[in-house]
């Protein structure tokens, strides 16, 4: 990181660095996209839905692929969240019948719970 | 119609002030017991009071003596089966207070004043209360109050941006505010953590031990039923400083029902919400919002009001349900 500090040229030149990181990322994010979309729609429709019933996640452990949208749905009269151990995502708080989406872009395995009610514990795998 | 239940309020073997060859400090107190208008008469160890013809509209209670009320859990914000009105039962239970002759010094609020820290419930509470006519209020916030930021919002509304635990002293009765809702973890309890400990012991070290201590917090400081979270992990660190007093009452709610538990000279009591109950412990699959028949919601719901005599060591505990 260029360590340049108030000059004008300077600024002008890190902000030149930012942009081209930027469109790239956004290049790559599109590739990304474009590649799930079909596949993706499958697998949603199958089983990366979890329900928080009896404040519990059900099911408990999901395993997903690299890539995948996992939906939570509440089905409580309470409301819960969906907050990673690791701090990598958080739900705001999900009312009754709302549901948060997340997709996973990276390997590994999370362990999440609820932030009201934190013996609420769960899992996601992603391989 | 009130249907009140009133708990010891004195030690054991120590109810009856009236001991043969009674003296002049104990016939005063005597009097003072018949100046607010109650009878109490000891029954089986327990006291239980009842009024004396109706009570004037300007009682003040003997100098010393004081009430104060808890309410708890008033969840505004909260929309589901369990109560569509949260807003109602909450000023139902303002009603209940403005009742109270004599009216209450202060009251006190044990947490989760939102549900889910909804946008506007904090002010919906605290102007609410104020119909109560009892100008102050102390609060500690419960889970439903910090989830969502850390506390970052109740703690700036609530406690300037401090940290939020406080103690006051009031006609001689020291009251402590804790909170163990931050924090949480996965899998983890409600707890205190170390430097709320720390400035526990430093608060208290100076008092002497017959000083009366209020303790209030969200979560019980007992351990009522752990597989629920309905416990305080660290609670026994912060318990051991208090157990050199004579008189300790702990203050909890969380749970939406009434519990008790003494502990040599400490007595925790939790509180019922004004919002809706929770199963009793065990009882059901989940310990959230329990729906009970519409004609019994009232029954389930209410307000505390604690009342402290010069003299006598416990507090008395006397709780109201909305119907």
């Amino acid at each position: 990181m260029i360590q340049d500090s108030a000059t004008w040229r300077g600024s002008r030149w890190r902000m030149g660095v930012l942009a081209v990181v930027l469109s790239g990322m956004l290049g790559a994010a599109t590739i990304a996209a474009a590649q799930g979309g079909p596949a993706m729609a499958a697998k949603s429709a199958a089983g990366s839905q979890i329900e928080i019933k009896e404040h519990k996640y059900s099911p408990a452990t999901l395993t997903v692929p690299v890539g995948a949208t996992v939906t939570w749905i509440n089905h409580d009269d309470d409301v819960h969240t969906v907050t990673s151990s690791a701090q990598a995502f958080t739900s705001r708080g999900i009312d009754t019948d709302e549901t948060f989406t997340y997709r996973f872009t990276k390997a590994g395995t999370y362990v999440y719970f609820c932030t009201l009610h934190p013996l609420m514990t769960a899992t996601i795998v992603v391989k | 119609m009130t249907d009140e239940t009133r708990h010891e309020a004195d030690r054991q073997g120590k109810n009856d002030q009236h001991e043969g060859g009674m003296d002049r400090r104990g016939f005063f107190e005597c009097m003072a017991w018949m100046g607010t208008g109650l009878v109490w008469t000891a029954s089986g160890g327990i006291l239980s009071a009842s009024r004396l013809g109706p009570a004037s509209a300007q009682e003040r209670p003997p100098a010393g003596n004081f009430s104060f009320v808890q309410i708890s859990d008033t969840h505004i914000g909260f929309k589901g089966e369990a109560n569509k009105d949260a807003i109602g039962t909450l000023q139902q239970a303002i009603a209940r207070i403005k009742a109270l002759q004599p009216a209450p010094a202060f009251l006190i609020h044990t947490g989760d004043i939102s549900h889910a820290q909804k946008a506007g419930a904090f002010d919906t509470v605290t102007e609410a209360l104020k119909d109560t006519g009892v100008s102050q209020v102390f609060y500690v916030p419960g889970e439903n109050d910090v989830f969502a930021d850390g506390g970052k919002e109740y703690l700036s509304r609530f406690a300037g941006g401090r940290a939020g635990w406080q103690s006051f002293d009031y006609n001689g009765v020291h009251f402590i505010g804790l909170i163990n809702v931050l924090n949480y973890k996965a899998g983890g309890l409600g707890t205190l953590g170390h430097e709320q400990i720390e400035w526990l012991e430093k608060d208290v070290e100076r008092l002497a031990s017959s000083t009366p201590i209020v303790v209030f917090a969200h979560v019980p400081l007992w351990a009522v039923y752990p597989k629920w979270g309905w416990v305080t992990e660290d609670a026994g660190q912060a318990l051991d400083y208090l157990k050199r007093f004579g008189s300790v009452t702990v203050l909890n709610g969380h749970i939406h029902q009434i519990m008790q538990k003494v502990e040599g000279n400490i007595t925790f009591h939790t509180a019922m919400s004004t919002a809706f109950p929770q199963p009793a412990p065990g009882a059901g699959p989940p310990p959230g919002p329990l729906k009970v028949a519409a004609e019994q919601l009232r029954g389930v719901l209410g307000v505390r009001e604690v009342k402290y005599i010069q003299g006598k060591d416990r507090l008395a505990i006397v709780d109201s349900t909305l119907a």
